[in-house]
């Protein structure tokens, strides 16, 4: 399954950084997203997009994790080239993560 | 337990204005506050106000303040906003100057100002924090540089009697603390009450984002009437306690996911999300929905204050120019490869002398670069977009004129060309020591 069924995720930015959450729809699914959605999994999805490093945050209250990648903006929101500068579309990047649920089936997925 | 219902009523400066109005009129609020102030802001005001001093504030003031000012001074609801930019005392007069073109008197306009540090700051070895150098090696391309301050000149303002409190750069969530401040005289030493107070800030500054905006997801995050989306109130306790809400028959949803997807936006360490008026911690923040469309979050806390200032610098960082074109039908995208390739080749040709270019196909790679977009079908149509950093506008100018060249001398078919060239002004910033920044008010009267 991709991780869009288990998960729902929104991106931030600040300068050259941009941040992504990854929210687990159900309290049960986080401890799967801890083992599967880790930081080298992140920057090697983005490869060349992200020039730094890719730090993770763990927020179990709220099953959520953020990740926080530097040097992601192509220089910056207010200086950057790109079409979407703010990067806000990196999430949906992110949602097409394929995790393997190690349900037998994914019923128990929302 | 007393407690007070704020209305966030813009999330940015360009935002929809009829949610503040049904805010202010449907809403219940005391307070109605109004983020309008983005990035780079400041510094386009700033040009702004220097070739006209009685501007440089949000260009949205007048239409905003004639939609909600009658309401609200009817109702008794105090206006917290950001729109002043680089000139909340012009912003104020203005405020004046329509309220008494509506017939109403005896309002009284705040604006703080103390926010730009342009002379503090200037020629400083102050480190960029984003690129490398420092503000006096920046020199004369610096335009504006604006610390954020916090709630307390708003609270006073607040204190003192004010019914629109308009300031310049402040902190976002500033604007929402400072009603709590005020209404419940929390000390500014109450490192955890300033914590959640932020908490509530930070979720309610952006509007609509917290109400099922930047949220759906069709079949996966369904989110009814986004066309008329409502705003979000925030009900705040004196010891803190935070429902988030919106009006009663508003588009849009309030439920725990649109609040968590919120809490963590634009954030990096939770532990550590650093306000002028503490270092807010996010990480033991609990989310539960109570009611439909009734959110409660509790555990916001907080630690001591920095002894800096973030200071927003805004200065002027060369060109970029731009051209577009479009490709339908069968080929399109190899055709539009084929555009990309002969632009590359014509700017090196000509000599169009650039530090920077991208080469973009809209509807393949744009957004998510080749790589990702391997995994994409062809699509019918594609546009491509080339763009290019410069040091001068007419560097700049000739790079959407060697994709509109595309027309007559391009691959076959292509239609639909754009071109344009701007002036870029980008934001870094610094940390100043926070006394070297001296917020005050000054009053106006309608």
């Amino acid at each position: 399954m991709k991780l869009r069924d288990i998960a729902h995720s929104r991106t931030g930015d600040k300068g050259n950084i941009s941040n992504i959450s990854v929210i687990a729809f159900d309290a049960k699914l986080y401890p799967l997203l801890v083992s599967q959605v880790t930081s080298a999994r992140v920057k090697a999805l983005f490869g060349p997009i992200v020039a730094g490093t890719v730090v993770r945050y763990e927020l179990p209250n709220i099953s959520a994790l953020n990740f926080v990648m530097d040097q992601a903006l192509g220089g910056g929101v207010t200086r950057s080239l790109a079409l979407d500068a703010h990067g806000k579309s990196l999430s949906s990047a992110l949602l097409d993560l394929e995790i393997d649920g190690g349900f037998g089936d994914t019923d128990t997925a929302p | 337990m007393r407690s007070i219902r704020i209305g966030s009523g813009a999330g940015y400066s360009g935002d929809r204005i009829e949610p503040a109005v049904e805010l202010a009129k449907h809403g219940d609020i005391q307070y109605l506050v109004f983020e309008c102030l983005g990035e780079r802001t400041v510094a386009l005001a700033q040009q702004a106000r220097m070739k006209n001093p009685d501007s440089g504030f949000d260009p949205l003031l007048e239409e905003r303040m004639r939609a909600v000012l009658p309401i609200c001074a009817a109702k008794g609801i105090k206006l917290v906003t950001n729109m002043g930019a680089a000139n909340p005392v012009a912003a104020a007069r203005k405020t004046a100057e329509i309220a008494r073109s509506l017939g109403l008197s005896s309002l009284k306009i705040a604006a703080v100002t103390g926010d730009d540090v342009l002379e503090a700051c200037k020629d400083s070895d102050l480190p960029l924090l984003e690129i490398d150098g420092t503000m006096r090696q920046l020199g004369n391309r610096v335009l504006s540089a604006n610390a954020y301050l916090g709630a307390a000149p708003m609270a006073e303002a607040l204190n003192a009697g004010a019914d629109v409190v308009i300031t310049g750069r402040a902190s976002d969530p500033a604007l929402f603390l400072a009603p709590m401040i005020h209404a419940f005289g929390w000390a500014m030493d109450d490192w955890n009450l300033l914590g959640q107070g932020t908490v509530a800030g930070h979720l309610l500054e952006c509007a609509g984002q917290i109400t099922g905006g930047y949220f759906a997801d069709p079949g996966f995050k369904d989110v009814q009437g986004l066309a008329r989306l409502g705003f979000p109130i925030g009900e705040v306790g004196e010891d803190g306690s935070l429902v988030i809400t919106k009006v009663q028959g508003s588009g849009g949803a309030v439920t725990a996911a649109t609040c968590k997807e919120q809490l963590l936006y634009e954030v990096h360490d939770p532990q550590r999300y650093i306000q002028p008026d503490v270092v807010a911690d996010f990480s033991d923040v609990k989310i539960e929905q109570i009611a439909p469309d009734r959110v409660r979050v509790s555990g916001g806390r907080g630690t001591q204050r920095t002894a800096t200032l973030k200071v927003s610098v805004g200065y002027v960082d060369g060109y970029i120019g731009e051209g577009q074109i479009s490709y339908a039908g069968p080929g399109a995208v190899a055709r539009g490869r084929l555009a990309l390739d002969i632009v590359r080749e014509r700017l090196q040709l000509t000599g169009v002398a650039t530090s920077e270019t991208r080469f973009d196909l809209i509807g393949i790679d744009s957004l998510h670069g080749a790589e990702l977009a391997t995994r994409a079908n062809d699509p019918y149509e594609v546009r491509i977009r080339v763009t290019g950093r410069t040091e001068s506008f007419r560097e700049a100018v000739r790079i959407g004129n060697e994709v509109e060249t595309l027309y007559t001398n391009g691959p076959a078919a292509g239609g639909g060309a754009t071109k344009s060239a701007r002036e870029v002004v980008a934001v870094a910033s610094v940390l100043l020591p926070r006394d070297l920044a001296t917020p005050s008010i000054r009053f106006v009267e309608a």
